[in-house]
């Protein structure tokens, strides 16, 4: 765990050094990559950990996104309106999961993502709230420059990113890592072993979402607009599923590995592809899931790859 | 009498419904695969009747009879080469690939055919039939019909043909199946081909009534999802029950909670039978 630690802390701070160069590009391609990360490590508490195949990630991230847009309509400032949003996503997980984890397989692939369904339809007819289709703008932030800007919500997004990390890290040497992978293996036998199962997956899927609304809020404070078609796009579900596939599914870096390399990939495919984009997205997917299911680390690290199960 | 109106508005949109969660309702059942495909599948089936109707004049009733081996070839073929090779694999992984398989079929549509939405106007219309109180239009009401047709030759095929029998016996039990003769990954490429095949089918019935879009099929996707809720795994009466009652549900809720609504309420629906009666109103226990 203290390796663990110390390789991350030496990644994030690399990573901090990026602003020292001063590129806008670098800064945007930068702070989208950490929120990437975060969403990316926040689906691996219920999708890498449990083995839960949650599509809510994009759920927890419309809903932060509003609910920290909302709460600063309302005058509260902005670092305490994204703090906000992630107890909102918080307190919403926690619900949610009562009622959906005790789905199985495809049935609760499917409850998740219809949540961000039902959430985009209500968020859209909540007019007087939310603005509805005309989505909702946000007040500019009080920095002067336009530099400035970037470079406050890139450490922002890295401060969140590094919160989210040591979350997993921890999580994942605690004992109720332990008894996710347990769950991950055979739920039933974890039961009758004493492992509280629903109290586990609760805790999972909260973890799982906290961060994500979080990084919604500030994703929203970063644009200074949102609309529902945005921030509830399904997309974010699938893109955080499949750069946990990339990177390794339960491993603490594969997440973060997975995220990087996902939007290098998505970079240059915008760059050259504009118009066929997401189908060149979608067969990068298909290329994933049949040559490579278990990721990118399985590769580096054979042994760990035969401790899971089939 | 208003009342009447829309519990028939409710069914003859329901009918159509059952025919597009029959096919995704068969293969979750049998491959225990969630398509990702079937609303694209059925998008492009829309895509076949309104060409061909603009640019050779044939009827959209009729241009069912091409899309339906079109699409079976096409679900075959793709079950063979990609899907048979996951099949096995956890459900998080088959529906990544189906989903990515997705964005590039309504990438490749929305490349070939614009974002336009089109409309498919017949010249002449078919005008309305009156019963009663009731006002249908006479296409609505025929695209219903033909999409319960659909629907029932598919129970037929299931329930009479030798290949509906073998694929019955490998959604009960595939290793027994495969005991009995029974070659699995043919019945399942066929299983898929069947799938895509109903899709393709109701993509026409479905441009008679609304306006076609490349990327109208996870609204389609999401309608079938709710029916094989609220109807079952699995079971063509199952697919055939929930689409009706989902039809006329979305038709009252637009009446009394209006039509924003329509999408939640059937969502809401969806959870309350998932973690009310997980195995559906006709489901039986066992068979997923």
């Amino acid at each position: 765990m203290r390796k663990d630690a110390l390789v991350a802390a030496l990644a994030f701070g690399l990573v901090a050094l990026v602003p020292l160069g001063g590129e806008a590009y670098w800064l945007r391609l930068g702070t989208t990559m950490l929120m990437y990360g975060v969403l990316a490590m926040s689906w691996n508490f219920i999708g890498g950990m449990a083995g839960y195949p949650s599509f809510a990630v994009a759920a927890f991230f419309g809903l932060g996104a509003y609910s920290g847009a909302v709460a600063q309509k309302f005058g509260v400032p902005m670092v305490l309106a994204w703090t906000l949003a992630g107890i909102a996503a918080l307190a919403f997980a926690a619900l949610l999961g009562v009622a959906l984890l005790r789905l199985r397989g495809h049935y609760f692939a499917i409850a998740s993502l219809v949540v961000a369904e039902v959430l985009r339809e209500l968020v859209n007819s909540a007019t007087d709230l939310t603005g509805g289709g005309m989505g909702l703008n946000l007040p500019l932030p009080t920095m002067t420059s336009i530099d400035a800007q970037a470079r406050f919500f890139f450490y922002a997004m890295l401060a969140l990113a590094a919160l989210t990390f040591a979350a997993s890290l921890f999580t994942r040497y605690s004992k109720l890592g332990f008894g996710l992978r347990c769950i991950q293996q055979n739920e039933a036998a974890a039961d009758m072993l004493g492992v509280n199962t629903t109290l586990y997956k609760v805790s999972a899927f909260v973890l799982s979402g906290a961060f994500v609304g979080a990084a919604g809020a500030v994703y929203a404070s970063w644009l200074h607009y949102i609309e529902p078609p945005d921030v509830f796009d399904v997309l974010y579900s699938v893109k955080a599923i499949v750069m946990v596939l990339l990177g390794g599914a339960g491993s603490v870096f594969g997440p973060l590995v997975g995220a990087a390399l996902f939007l290098s990939l998505e970079e240059l495919v915008w760059r050259h592809y504009l118009q066929v984009h997401t189908g060149v997205l979608g067969l990068m997917i298909v290329l994933l899931v049949l040559f490579l299911p278990r990721g990118l680390m399985s590769i580096s690290r054979r042994a760990w790859s035969r401790e899971r199960p089939r | 009498m208003l009342y009447l109106q829309i519990l028939a508005n409710g069914l003859v949109l329901g009918g159509l419904y059952a025919c597009i969660a029959a096919g995704f309702s068969l293969v979750w059942g049998v491959l225990n695969v969630i398509n990702i495909l079937h609303g694209s599948f059925i998008v492009l089936g829309g895509y076949l009747a309104f060409f061909g109707y603009v640019e050779f004049g044939i009827h959209p009733f009729a241009s069912i009879v091409i899309a339906a081996p079109l699409f079976f070839v096409l679900g075959y073929a793709l079950q063979r080469a990609l899907i048979n090779r996951m099949i096995a694999a956890p459900v998080l992984l088959t529906l990544t690939l189906t989903f990515g398989l997705d964005l590039v079929l309504s990438n490749g549509m929305l490349a070939a055919f614009t974002a336009d939405f089109r409309k498919l106007i017949l010249e002449p219309p078919l005008g309305v039939a009156t019963l009663g109180p009731v006002v249908m239009p006479v296409d609505r009401l025929a695209a219903m019909l033909l999409a319960l047709a659909l629907t029932g030759m598919l129970y037929l095929l299931l329930a009479k043909s030798r290949i509906g029998r073998a694929i019955v016996a490998v959604r009960m039990d595939r290793e027994a199946a495969a005991l009995m003769g029974v070659t699995v990954p043919r019945v399942y490429a066929i299983t898929f081909g069947l799938g895509a095949l109903m899709a393709g089918a109701s993509g026409p019935l479905l441009a008679m009534i609304f306006p076609i879009s490349p990327l109208g099929g996870p609204v389609y996707l999401g309608k079938a999802f709710v029916i094989c809720v609220l109807g079952g795994l699995g079971s063509v009466p199952g697919a055939m029950l929930g689409g009706l009652l989902l039809g006329v549900v979305e038709s009252f809720g637009a009446l009394w909670f209006g039509p924003e609504h329509a999408t939640t309420l059937s969502f809401v629906l969806l959870i309350l039978i998932l973690l009310l009666r997980p195995e559906g109103l006709l489901g039986r226990k066992g068979y997923a």
